[in-house]
């Protein structure tokens, strides 16, 4: 059984991977799941400075999903680069970098600082945390920023790089192309949904942020339809998720077209996920009679 | 090291109103339980509630094997939990978390425990009358009847003072420290140990101030991971802190002196 995948370049030993946000730096699940076994570990959204993130609460769980405004609480790519990457290096874990900028020239510069960094595999960009007020500009939902960061990013590193798009859009397929005429390797999608939730007994906003970004089965058939529609407009690989908690999920995302999946709040539920589903997977393919994982991406397209 | 385990549910009952006592055998789990830790459970095997629950050790063998859970029922999770019966099996990941601090030589210990806020104490009041510690417990609930630990901590040997909010038992009032000025002005406490609502907790901790002791607190936060990855159960250490402690990690138990209680 062929489980292995090129995702824009970054060569994965199995298409699942875990989400940015979910899984912390990589080591923090290390008790219960061995990171190197896990196709890519991306890890939480870094930026040039240190963030504390939003005050709480930051996460409130809803039917199927949960909502978290958790605003990109990270120590910096300074930090990142020298206590967590070294850790993560020597017990070889495929690791994709997340980054989030301010501007199109802080995407720029700290793409410049992972460049040549040993032990990443990838940059994801992350320009549609919804949880982030950045000066108006929101960067994933206007395509030619879009294509700007893109290309701006692909100047100044050789590594892969993968957009994470929002699906907080009218037309994510327009999205999508941009970040390809940027020169994208690969799109990673869907990012959370834009939501809230309201608490009756204080009349009042639960999340501290106000509003923050629904993620969870409850969002699964949104993340597929946005998944199968840009497989048909963009020849891109494709890293999808939203809402993965078993390998039928997960093999749903593949036949719509995702090269490899994520598995994001999933990791919550069951810290072990990203390997069981495998088993799940081998079985099916084993069953149906697929020998290679590519055989089913994008399957469903008739 | 912590772990993922199929527990198998001993008993569970209800105990008065929405409490609830559940035992599981938990043989990988309990031998790894410290005090003030807490057990990530998943009440329901479907999407809705989705997220796990963390639920303090109320009590531990660690011969037989077997954890008691003390839980008030709030929400869908609990509600899930409640309803489950004995011979199932409980999805539980742990113990997880930083619990209470041992002395390293015996001590004159208060414990202050605001109704289910015993739940992480009665087996720290275990702990620590096994390393020769003399008790003090202070036990507040709203009525009689949600006295559940009081025989469990009384069978220890801990010396127990009770306040009630109606009066049925003991002292009638609410938990915070001139209720019980009397009892602690002939005493030499010389650490406190706290887990109940948070502007209790405050009390006491002004109180270990001015009498210039040391002590610990357990705080509670809805959680989604459990082990510090996501980032969800938040808060400042002092208000006036730039950076944000995580219950799951950095505590639940936290020092006095580590934080300003709201």
């Amino acid at each position: 059984m062929d489980l292995t995948v090129n995702l824009g370049g970054i060569k994965l030993k199995n298409p699942v991977a875990v989400a940015s946000g979910t899984f912390g730096y990589g080591l923090e699940y290390a008790d219960f799941i061995e990171p190197e076994k896990i196709g890519a570990v991306i890890v939480k959204g870094t930026t040039l400075h240190p963030r504390p993130g939003n005050p709480g609460p930051r996460i409130y769980e809803t039917p199927a999903g949960m909502l978290n405004a958790i605003g990109l609480e990270n120590p910096g790519i300074e930090v990142f680069l020298r206590e967590y990457l070294p850790r993560l290096r020597e017990r070889q874990v495929t690791v994709i970098s997340n980054i989030a900028g301010n501007s199109i020239e802080e995407y720029a510069l700290m793409a410049s600082l992972l460049q040549g960094q040993e032990g990443i595999a990838g940059i994801e960009l992350n320009i549609s945390c919804p949880n982030v007020k950045q000066g108006g500009i929101q960067f994933g939902t206007d395509p030619e920023t879009v294509r700007q960061v893109v290309a701006a990013v692909k100047k100044e590193t050789s590594l892969p790089v993968i957009p994470k798009l929002s699906p907080n859009v009218t037309d994510i397929a327009a999205i999508a192309l941009a970040a390809a005429e940027g020169g994208a390797d690969a799109l990673s999608m869907i990012n959370t949904l834009g939501g809230m939730a309201i608490d009756i007994n204080r009349r009042k906003p639960v999340l501290g942020n106000v509003f923050g970004g629904l993620s969870g089965p409850a969002i699964k058939p949104v993340a597929l339809k946005m998944i199968y529609q840009v497989y048909r407009e963009v020849d891109l690989p494709i890293l999808g998720g939203g809402g993965i908690v078993n390998h039928i999920d997960a093999l749903e995302f593949f036949m719509a077209g995702a090269a490899a999946v994520s598995i994001g709040t999933g990791n919550f539920v069951n810290p072990c996920l990203a390997l069981e589903l495998l088993e799940g997977m081998e079985k099916y393919m084993q069953e149906q009679g697929f020998s290679s994982i590519q055989e089913l991406v994008g399957i469903a397209h008739t | 090291m912590p772990s993922l385990e199929k527990a198998r549910i001993i008993s569970n009952s209800k105990q008065y109103h929405n409490l609830y006592i559940m035992e599981i055998e938990a043989p990988k789990t309990a031998k790894q339980c410290k005090p003030g830790q807490f057990l990530h459970i998943r009440s329901n095997p479907g999407l809705d509630p989705l997220l796990r629950r963390p639920l303090s050790l109320y009590d531990v063998d660690k011969k037989a094997a077997k954890i008691s859970l003390l839980y008030k029922v709030v929400g869908k999770g609990t509600a899930l939990l409640a309803d489950m019966l004995p011979g199932e099996n409980l999805d539980i990941m742990g113990p997880l978390g930083r619990g209470f601090s041992l002395p390293e030589s015996a001590k004159k210990c208060l414990l202050v425990g605001g109704g289910v806020g015993m739940a992480p104490l009665l087996y720290l009041a275990r702990e620590l009358r096994r390393g020769g510690n003399e008790l003090l417990v202070l036990y507040g609930v709203g009525n009689e009847k949600e006295l559940l630990a009081l025989e469990r901590l009384e069978a220890i040997g801990s010396q127990v003072q009770i306040a009630t909010i109606d009066g049925s038992r003991g002292l009638k009032g609410p938990l915070i420290p001139p209720l019980f000025s009397e009892i602690l002005s002939n005493e030499r406490i010389e650490f406190i140990y706290s887990c109940g609502p948070e502007s209790m907790m405050k009390l006491w901790q002004e109180w270990a101030g001015i009498n210039h002791i040391a002590g610990e607190v357990s705080l509670e936060e809805y959680m989604a991971c459990g082990v510090g990855a996501c980032l969800g159960c938040a808060r400042k250490a002092r208000p006036d802190n730039e950076f944000y402690v995580k219950i799951c990690k950095d505590g639940p138990v936290f020092r006095l002196d580590e934080l300003e209680l709201e």
